[in-house]
């Protein structure tokens, strides 16, 4: 039994990583699409509409991925947790079937109007349809947002006789106050790949002198509302979402911070390496009071360390939850410094032309993405030891008959079949990066 | 309320199958029907810009199904675990193969998509059908409510049961048969000269080979699912459902001889929509039947949500469900017509 929860859990580890990298890209460039139609609309320059098309293309595919690897994620559920989907089916199934009938539907069915109706929609019917696109996708982020979110900080539910939840108050679940900042966070990190993505194809095209117009459009406009979306991400998202964890889940909040023993003012650690057994950090470098003025707005205030919590209700993996959450507050800030370096020299004039500055965008694009990727293991491996955070431990959720070595079986076909997706996906997005964004005259396609 | 829950499950999962029927069903077909690039893009052009939201009633399906019978979802998902992984793959590869052909000119790269998207649908139209045998012939579940079978044992639907038995894989051949004769008809609705006349030419001889499968397998469900005749005996109105199968079974003959493209590709929804319903009539009140002890089964009693959640539930999905009428209506219609020749679902 043991054996099968970690390989049920590395299958969802798997591949809900590998799906996340392509919802993040299409839900941040949605926004970033509608903005460039905006402009196109408001200026009537055709500029906009090309970078809107490529954009399109390069959404095409991001989107196609998204969804094929979307759907095992749904599927998952029941079976590779199916004890878990039976207790908890009746609460978070209302949020996942509404994702499906309010936000694929009109995903999906706009999609296919933007990419293939532009000249039958005019202007305001494209743009429109770019707006549908950008609606179902935040729409969904929310509902799966909060479905994460019930399973961190369940609420509006009732306990039948046989430990089966019941749905007791549908708003409770809909606007769970971890999923409102938990959203906004997870929205402002999408936007932050799209825009450091959009601004990197830009450097790159400024760099290698080709379709220059189009590099200083998305510089600028990667840059300008990257550095807007990685501010919000700090505060107040990052910092309300520390809030939620530091009141829900305390002692996710110690492991996090590598907190071992309870303080007053606590020492808020930018480096070192957990030691769990002799319970201390090693080589430590801090910063004093500081984590107990970010928690709680007082310098010396009580911060509850793992010595506080039960061993058996610490989270199980705190060296990996430790260095994901370093590494995302590590790489938020380094984002906002980059972008308010950038839009600095945007607004002095000088970008386009500091080639040192358009290496660093060119060359940051896929730290977004880690970002993102730590910050949700740092969600997912906080929630530990339990699968709805104070209910259902992790290991009381998974199906009883799926063994071991068919989960293993199933996992290694997953990673064999995304590995080959990785390298079509990268390499149909570069012919795209290669081909620019200039309209192609039209030639007889074969 | 549960009842009210199962159609509508029930209404969904037939959605799927009508819509994202004839696309599978474009994709079984492909490679007969087509014989060259243009003509295939014309296939692709014909299912490309709604083959994605097609898809979606799965999903949309399945989450319905997993927020009104959680026991179902729980004890259904596991229990069929590797075959849903390879429909899972087999999704995954379709979806690609159809995204990505049109990405690289050149005589390599089309047609390896163009063979993965035919071997793909097939081999989903083949596994859904012994899905929808494996419900209908009842699973070993055990007295939790769960269940493991192996993709296949002695192939004998009895005793030691696997995912493969000789009922299964006749569930499974009909829908094969079924999907690519509803494909073959859209496809023939959809395109013009040879590709138009070589679907129709695929659809007559398709529609033999369903009505010969239909036949059979109703019989031998008699024999494998003694629920159905006790339904049909206890409320002779459920042959209206058998009925709508056959009157759009015979209808798809009908409009084939007549030319007329449009009615008998509708023709094969009704068959598909009643062969379903009688299904789904046939199994009430039972949701997944258990081969071991007839207590053990599955019933929409035993699998559904509570109370509360199914009534508010009902509230957003009427809402859902309005709109989605809407998107599919003006999608439909926005791409209604013909496939024009020289079109492809490539023009990035």
């Amino acid at each position: 039994m043991e054996e099968a929860l970690t390989v049920h859990r590395l299958h969802f580890a798997f591949t809900i990583t590998f799906h996340y990298l392509f919802p993040q890209l299409t839900m941040g460039l949605a926004l970033l699409i509608v903005i460039l139609k905006t402009m196109a609309l408001r200026t009537g320059n055709e500029h906009y509409n090309n970078a809107a098309r490529f954009w399109g293309r390069i959404f095409a595919i991001n989107f196609a991925l998204g969804v094929v690897t979307g759907i095992p994620m749904e599927f998952q559920f029941g079976t590779n947790w199916a004890a878990f989907s039976k207790a908890a089916g009746g609460v978070i199934g209302q949020t996942l079937a509404m994702e499906g009938i309010f936000s694929f539907f009109l995903e999906s069915s706009f999609l296919g109007l933007f990419l293939f109706g532009e000249k039958r929609l005019g202007p305001r019917g494209h743009w429109l349809a770019a707006f549908l696109v950008f609606l179902g996708s935040w729409l969904s982020g929310y509902l799966i947002v909060a479905t994460n979110a019930w399973m961190q900080h369940p609420v509006g539910f009732t306990t039948g006789p046989n430990g089966e939840l019941f749905l007791a108050s549908f708003w409770a679940l809909l606007l769970n106050p971890w999923g409102i900042w938990q959203y906004l966070h997870t929205m402002f990190g999408a936007v932050t790949t799209a825009c450091f993505v959009m601004a990197s194809v830009g450097a790159f095209y400024l760099l290698s002198g080709k379709h220059e117009e189009y590099g200083r459009t998305f510089v600028r406009t990667g840059v300008v509302v990257g550095l807007m979306a990685a501010l919000l991400q700090l505060f107040p998202t990052g910092d309300m979402q520390g809030k939620m964890v530091a009141t829900h889940q305390p002692a996710t909040l110690a492991a996090m911070e590598g907190l071992f023993e309870s303080q007053e003012g606590a020492p808020l650690a930018l480096i070192g390496q957990p030691d769990v057994k002799q319970k201390r950090l090693d080589n430590p470098v801090l910063i004093p009071r500081a984590l107990s003025f970010l928690t709680h707005r007082r310098w010396m205030a009580m911060v509850r360390g793992l010595d506080q919590f039960p061993r058996e209700n610490w989270p199980d993996q705190i060296p990996l939850l430790y260095y994901s959450y370093h590494v995302m507050v590590g790489l938020g800030t380094i984002f906002i410094a980059i972008m308010a370096v950038a839009a600095w020299l945007l607004w002095r004039g000088k970008l386009f032309t500091t080639r040192a500055m358009l290496w660093v965008l060119m060359l940051a694009l896929p730290f977004p993405y880690i970002a993102n990727t730590a910050g949700w293991m740092t969600a997912e491996l906080g929630r530990q030891p339990w699968l709805i955070y104070g209910l259902m431990r992790t290991a009381k959720g998974v199906s009883p008959h799926v063994s071991a070595g068919n989960a293993w079986f199933t996992l290694i076909g997953f990673m064999g079949l995304y590995l080959v997706l990785g390298i079509l996906f990268l390499f149909l997005v570069y012919r795209q990066i290669d081909r620019g964004p200039a309209p192609v005259p039209a030639t007889p396609s074969a | 309320m549960e009842t009210v829950w199962y159609c509508l499950v029930a209404l969904m999962i037939a959605a799927y199958v009508l819509f994202d029927g004839f696309d599978l069903g474009a994709g079984i077909i492909h490679l007969w029907v087509a014989r060259n690039d243009a003509e295939r893009r014309q296939v692709l052009a014909s299912i490309g810009p709604v083959w994605d939201g097609n898809e979606v009633w799965l999903l949309a399906a399945g989450g319905t199904l997993y927020f009104a019978f959680p026991g179902l979802y729980a004890a259904g998902f596991s229990g069929f675990y590797l075959p849903l992984m390879i429909v899972l793959w087999l999704l995954i590869l379709r979806g690609v193969s159809i995204e990505f052909r049109g990405q690289v000119p050149g005589p390599v790269w089309a047609p390896a998509w163009d063979f993965l998207f035919c071997v793909s649908s097939s081999l989903l139209a083949v596994f859904f059908g012994a899905a929808l045998g494996n419900v209908v012939r009842g699973v070993p579940l055990d007295a939790n409510g769960y269940f493991f079978e192996p993709l296949w044992t002695d192939f004998g639907a009895t005793a030691d049961i696997g995912i493969l038995d000789w009922y299964t894989i006749l569930t499974g051949l009909t829908a094969f048969f079924a999907l690519a004769m509803h494909g073959a008809l859209w496809v023939a609705m959809k395109t013009t000269d040879d590709v138009n006349q070589r679907a129709l030419w695929l659809a007559r001889r398709f529609w033999c080979a369903v009505g010969a499968c239909t036949l059979l397998i109703t019989l031998l469900t008699f024999g494998v699912q003694p629920q159905v005749l006790n339904n049909l005996r206890k409320h002779p109105w459920g042959l209206i459902f058998p009925a709508l199968a056959i009157a759009g079974f015979l209808g798809t003959r009908r409009f084939l001889a007549g030319h007329d493209d449009r009615r008998a590709f509708l023709a094969s929804c009704a068959y598909l929509a009643g062969m379903l319903t009688s299904v789904v009539f046939g199994l009430y009140p039972y949701v997944l039947p258990a081969s071991t002890n007839p207590e053990y089964s599955l019933t929409i009693y035993n699998a559904k949500a509570g109370e509360y959640g199914l009534r508010i539930g009902l509230v957003w999905w009427v809402i859902g469900m309005a709109l989605v009428a809407g998107y599919f209506t003006y999608i439909y219609r926005h791409f209604a017509g013909k496939v024009k020749p020289g079109a492809g679902y490539d023009e990035h």
